[in-house]
């Protein structure tokens, strides 16, 4: 049973959902309304929410220089913490659709330049201020204004106009973007009150929780906003944020009791953690990849058979195998996957293969000097372990990959983007035009592979327009063939979200979008008693 | 005025003027770093005009020597003022873990100092026989194991095999004493055993190496108990050298315990200083800096004013 | 002389693990960056001490990064010796201007941060051994420095050294002659300590990206790398930990027994 019907099912028996909405949606599922109706049944003792109770979640990447602001947020302690208290228009939904929030409806006119979202009624912030269609205009304003300092100002700034009406918000676009509905759940967009110009970092919102002490980087504590809207989120009295950085330690205190739920299992202890009865490791296949990547502008790298060559002396499953320990997939040298709506499976899987590698490396005439690999541990887990693993493999067809390990300190500002080749980690993005946009695109600002391909550039932004998928989806697996076989990435995996939570966490249901439910865990899940 | 009493003055107020130093070999030390605060903020993330407003609203536009002496300025009247990072105030942060740091150094050092001289002492007394073996043997076992491994054989041995403590170690403003003290038990028993080894064998070796001399064997010859002799009259004359490393270790309590804290998760000042160090946060680098700078330099004056205490030719000099 | 049994001990370990590291290319099983098992093999016929985290022979591993934790270890704690001791000497008998110079400027080494220091030094120094080297070195010297000049003012002015400035003898032979011989205790089991530290310090610089590069990698880098299966009991995290423990403790069974011998030099009874 998917875990999605599983989170309405429980819902249903709870009494959250009438019968009848659940069989419709259980429908859209493809569940038959006779098994629909049995499974409520049967399932109506399984998993009813229980209200009460403290929920702790322990969550790598907190700094005790972390802060509030949504605008600032990066990693996955703050994403988590503000995605508590803070809502966004929508949520990125589990098919590939978007979840109302404090948006009810969303409509475009025909060509997708002009978005109305129409903001839901009674939504109120913790301060007791009611949520009104302008907090969303300055919201938006804040992230997209010359002034931003925000990390979703790429994401926006292809707004042209916006403006409020009533409970109506009427964004309108400099090009066509079928798409924009998911750019607004990026999870910087938090609606903050007067679009959190004068305090960003208040931690007001109008999420289920609010916060009710903050220590950046070690613990937030936060109790139920007594009239938040929604009565399917919000079940615990209080739930907390603990930032606990090391592996061991975080998986200790699961085990203990001393914290609920917690993100990024490591791996390969999985094996030994499912002895444990109290304690189930939940995966979900993401978007997110861990890459090398070359910039097609320097030498050699500017040489497309090395390029291929590099690629071609990857071994894709040892990778899988030994840096995942099996939990995530391949990669094919373009940033999109399964997770992403529009995929196109039929492109052929590159795989190791050692003679054609050398064959593209003497094509392409390389002087045989030392091909250096920067690495530094933070990249991605196992970086520096994977890229001994590439230039093993890489020797082995005649190739001189070198691995230079670089500190983590500064690694993202004097490496990344900087070297010619360096290991990396894309986190993925709701869409397939917004992964391209934001890393592909000739001008893209993050375009760490410096790839520049005028037709690329071309299809894509028609792409982006296109309200008809067939043909969107043809479009999208040229881009996926051009980024593959002339693109300077290496994308070796896709790793999958792998996270545990103890056995009377109820309510669980995998989001491939984000870590802990897409930041969702605690608002969504229960104590069981 | 004492010649002990000037020594003491001469020494603060040098002190005062090497925390000047520190101040400005810090600031420096920073600025030549690469990378500053605005794009260790944005990260991967960073777009060349996100970076250029954050640059100009954190004031990082201006000349190095107006930043400093702005610093400079505020400090000297007791305002460490805000994170760049964050907006926290430096000193309301730095009060509350300033405290959590000497709480653990504290109940590290209150268990570690006498021990580590008790066991010394006995492995003195018992030089080359078991109980100097059996004592020399485990405590070089533990100094050599990092910190981490120490840390994750107790994590395993008192939260998995004997589930007595709890492996995170986080202490909040309304938590008891008891309660603090519950919390802290596991990384005050691996810092136990991580400074033990050291200061024990120190001690061992400066209480043998007096043992030697005129004056012991006179002592001997009294009819003293060995113990007596070592406690009356060795150890006196050993003070300096296990001064000096006690100091030391207790200087690492403080100052270096940076992976227990990580490990454990308590928010201590030295995991503070690592994530602002890698964010490029001056003011808040500058404000711990000089705290642990302080400490070295508190407890190098106390560490030579003992030595001195200890040994009457110093205290009288001819 | 009569060797004693655990110097004896200590000294055939010590020897065996410096020899293993010389002779590494010789008698490790496997190449260094081979990837030859599964993650994390239990010790086997095939793999004596298992395998590491992406599958190489952890003997193959401890045997070629012996070499140079040893390697950098003893080097840089002879130089933090050299230095300290020498200028600690040098402060506590000359006193005035020379001590108050060298113990505050001694003073503002240790104050700095040494994560400050380190970062400082990779940004602006080439990455290599040398580098790695003198930065443990010169760090490590400040406290060896606070011991020796502690224990050197004590001997400063008992009356044998009066007596021998009174004769006129030069610094050097003050230094060498009459107070090294007597400090002799204290050091030596002060760098039995130092050296354990210097093995640690490498790892922890390893992993803030100064020194040992990959594939190559020191004992306390091994235990870092495969930090995550240490609580589950996997040999790959144990085996090097055990190998510097193992280590620490023949080096230390040595020192304890040249202090005995020191002790023993200055006339006294016993020894």
């Amino acid at each position: 049973m998917s875990s999605e019907l599983n989170h309405l099912l429980s819902l249903a028996s709870a009494g959250k959902m009438s019968r009848r909405d659940f069989v419709g949606r259980a429908g859209a599922l493809g569940v038959s309304t006779a098994m629909a109706g049995t499974m409520l049944s049967t399932a109506a003792f399984a998993e009813t929410p229980v209200k009460g109770g403290v929920l702790r979640a322990g969550v790598q990447g907190g700094q005790s220089t972390d802060s509030l602001d949504p605008a600032l947020a990066a990693s996955d302690v703050p994403f988590m913490i503000n995605s508590t208290w803070g809502e966004t228009l929508v949520d990125a939904g589990l098919k590939g659709q978007v979840e109302y929030r404090v948006a009810e409806e969303i409509s475009s006119n025909a060509d997708a330049t002009e978005w109305k979202f129409k903001i839901r009624k009674g939504v109120e912030y913790h301060n007791g201020a009611t949520l009104t269609a302008e907090d969303v205009v300055a919201t938006l304003q804040r992230h997209t204004d010359e002034k931003s300092q925000s990390g979703a100002l790429g994401i926006v700034k292809g707004i042209k106009d916006m403006k409020a009406e009533g409970d109506m918000v009427t964004l309108t676009l400099n090009a066509a973007n079928a798409d924009l509905p998911f750019l607004m759940a990026d999870y910087h967009l938090i609606i903050q009150p007067g679009g959190g110009v004068d305090n960003p970092a208040a931690g007001i919102g109008s999420g289920p929780y609010k916060i009710t002490e903050n220590e950046a980087g070690v613990r937030t504590a936060f109790e139920k906003h007594a009239n938040y809207w929604d009565a399917n989120r919000g079940f615990a009295d209080q739930v907390e944020v603990l930032s606990i950085n090391d592996n061991t330690a975080r998986t200790a205190a699961i085990q203990a009791g001393q914290i609920h739920m917690m993100n990024r299992v490591d791996p390969k202890i999985v094996e030994m953690l499912a002895g444990n009865a109290d304690v189930l490791i939940e995966r979900a296949a993401g978007p997110g990849h861990y890459v090398f990547i070359m910039e097609c502008n320097k030498a050699p790298y500017d040489n497309n058979d090395l390029r291929m060559a590099l690629k071609l002396a990857v071994n894709r499953q040892e990778m899988v195998d030994k840096i995942l320990g099996g939990m995530g997939s391949r990669g094919n040298d373009f940033p999109i996957n399964a997770a992403y709506p529009l995929f196109d499976d039929s492109i052929p899987q590159r795989d190791y293969d050692a003679a054609a590698a050398a064959e593209a490396y003497k094509k392409s005439g390389h002087d045989g000097s030392p091909l250096i690999l920067q690495v530094a541990p933070g990249a991605f887990p196992g970086a520096v372990e994977a890229a001994q693993l590439f230039q093993a493999s890489a020797n082995a067809a005649g190739i001189p990959l070198q691995v230079k390990l670089e500190p983590d300190d500064g690694y993202w500002s004097n490496v990344w983007n900087v070297a010619p080749f360096c290991a990396s980690y894309w986190g993925g993005r709701p869409v397939q035009d917004q992964m391209y946009s934001t890393a592909y695109l000739s001008t893209a600002d993050w375009n760490d592979t410096k790839f520049v391909d005028p037709h690329f550039d071309e299809v894509l932004i028609a792409a982006r327009g296109e309200l008809d998928q067939t043909k969107r989806k043809a479009m999208y697996s040229e881009l996926a063939l051009i980024v593959r076989d002339n693109g300077g990435l290496i994308c070796p995996m896709f790793n999958d979200w792998v996270e545990g939570r103890r056995k009377e966490v109820g309510g669980w249901i995998a989001n491939p979008a984000g870590s802990l439910m897409d930041g969702k865990a605690l608002s969504m899940c229960w104590l069981n008693a | 005025m004492h010649p002990l009493i000037k020594l003491v003055v001469q020494r603060i107020a040098l002190g005062l003027l090497l925390l000047l130093a520190v101040s400005v070999v810090i600031f420096l030390g920073v600025e030549m770093l690469p990378g500053d605060t605005a794009q260790a903020i944005l990260g991967q993330s960073a777009t060349p005009e996100a970076l250029a407003n954050l640059r100009e609203s954190l004031g990082l536009n201006q000349s190095a020597a107006t930043r400093y002496f702005t610093w400079l300025g505020h400090a000297v009247q007791g305002d460490l003022g805000k994170a760049l990072t964050n907006q926290q105030d430096i000193s309301h942060a730095i009060g509350q873990r300033l405290g959590n740091t000497l709480f653990l150094a504290l109940c590290a050092g209150v268990i570690a100092v006498p021990l580590a001289i008790a066991l010394g002492l006995i492995a003195a007394r018992y030089n080359g026989r078991w109980p100097d073996k059996l004592i020399s043997g485990v405590t070089l076992a533990t100094i050599s194991l990092p910190e981490f491994v120490a840390a994750y054989f107790v994590i395993f041995l008192l939260t998995q095999v004997i589930p007595i403590l709890q492996p995170v170690s986080m202490v909040f403003p309304g938590m008891g004493f008891l309660e603090k003290l519950h919390a802290v038990a596991l990384p005050v028993i691996v810092l136990v055993m991580v400074v033990l080894a050291h200061m024990m064998r120190m001690t061992r070796a400066a209480i043998l190496n007096v043992m030697q001399s005129a004056y012991i064997e006179t002592a001997e010859l009294k009819g003293l108990s060995p113990m007596q002799v070592i406690w009356r009259h060795a150890l006196p004359n050993a003070v300096a050298p296990i001064i000096s490393v006690v100091v030391i270790n207790l200087a690492y309590l403080v100052v270096g315990v940076v992976v227990v804290e990580v490990v454990f998760s308590y928010n201590a000042l030295g995991q503070y200083l690592v994530d602002h160090v890698a964010k490029r946060d001056l003011p808040v680098v500058q404000a711990v800096g000089i705290i642990f700078a302080a400490v070295y330099i508190g407890l190098n004056i106390l560490a030579d004013l003992i030595g001195i205490i200890a040994n009457p030719r110093l205290r009288h000099p001819k | 002389m009569r060797i004693p049994l655990s110097a004896l001990m200590g000294m055939v370990l010590t020897g065996a693990f410096v020899l293993a590291a010389v002779f590494a290319p010789w008698i490790a099983p496997y190449p260094i960056d081979a990837a030859v098992g599964k993650v994390w093999e239990g010790p086997s016929s095939q793999y004596w001490l298992g395998t590491d985290t992406i599958g190489r022979d952890i003997l193959s591993r401890l045997i070629y990064g012996g070499s140079v934790t040893i390697f950098v270890a003893l080097v840089s704690s002879l130089l933090s010796f050299g230095m300290g001791a020498f200028f600690g000497f040098l402060a506590a008998t000359r006193g005035g201007w020379m001590d108050t110079g060298l113990s505050r400027l001694v003073d503002l080494m240790m104050a700095v941060p040494s994560l400050i220091v380190a970062l400082v030094v990779l940004s602006v120094l080439p990455l290599n051994l040398t580098v790695l080297i003198l930065v443990m070195g010169v760090l490590d010297s400040t406290r060896v420095f606070r011991l020796s000049r502690a224990v050197a003012a004590d001997i400063a002015v008992m009356d044998y050294v009066e007596a021998a400035k009174l004769r006129g003898e030069r610094q050097g032979w003050i230094i060498f002659r009459e107070i090294l011989p007597n400090a002799m205790s204290p050091l030596v089991a002060e760098f039995g300590m130092r050296f354990i530290f210097a093995v640690l310090f490498i790892s922890t610089l390893s992993f803030l990206g100064l020194g040992i590069q990959p594939p190559l990698s020191d004992w306390g880098g091994m235990v870092r790398e495969n930090k995550d299966g240490l609580v589950y009991g996997k040999a790959a995290a144990l085996m090097p930990a055990l190998a510097i423990a193992v280590l620490a403790i023949s080096v230390n069974l040595v020192a304890d027994w040249i202090l005995q011998r020191t002790s023993s030099l200055k006339g006294g009874r016993g020894g």
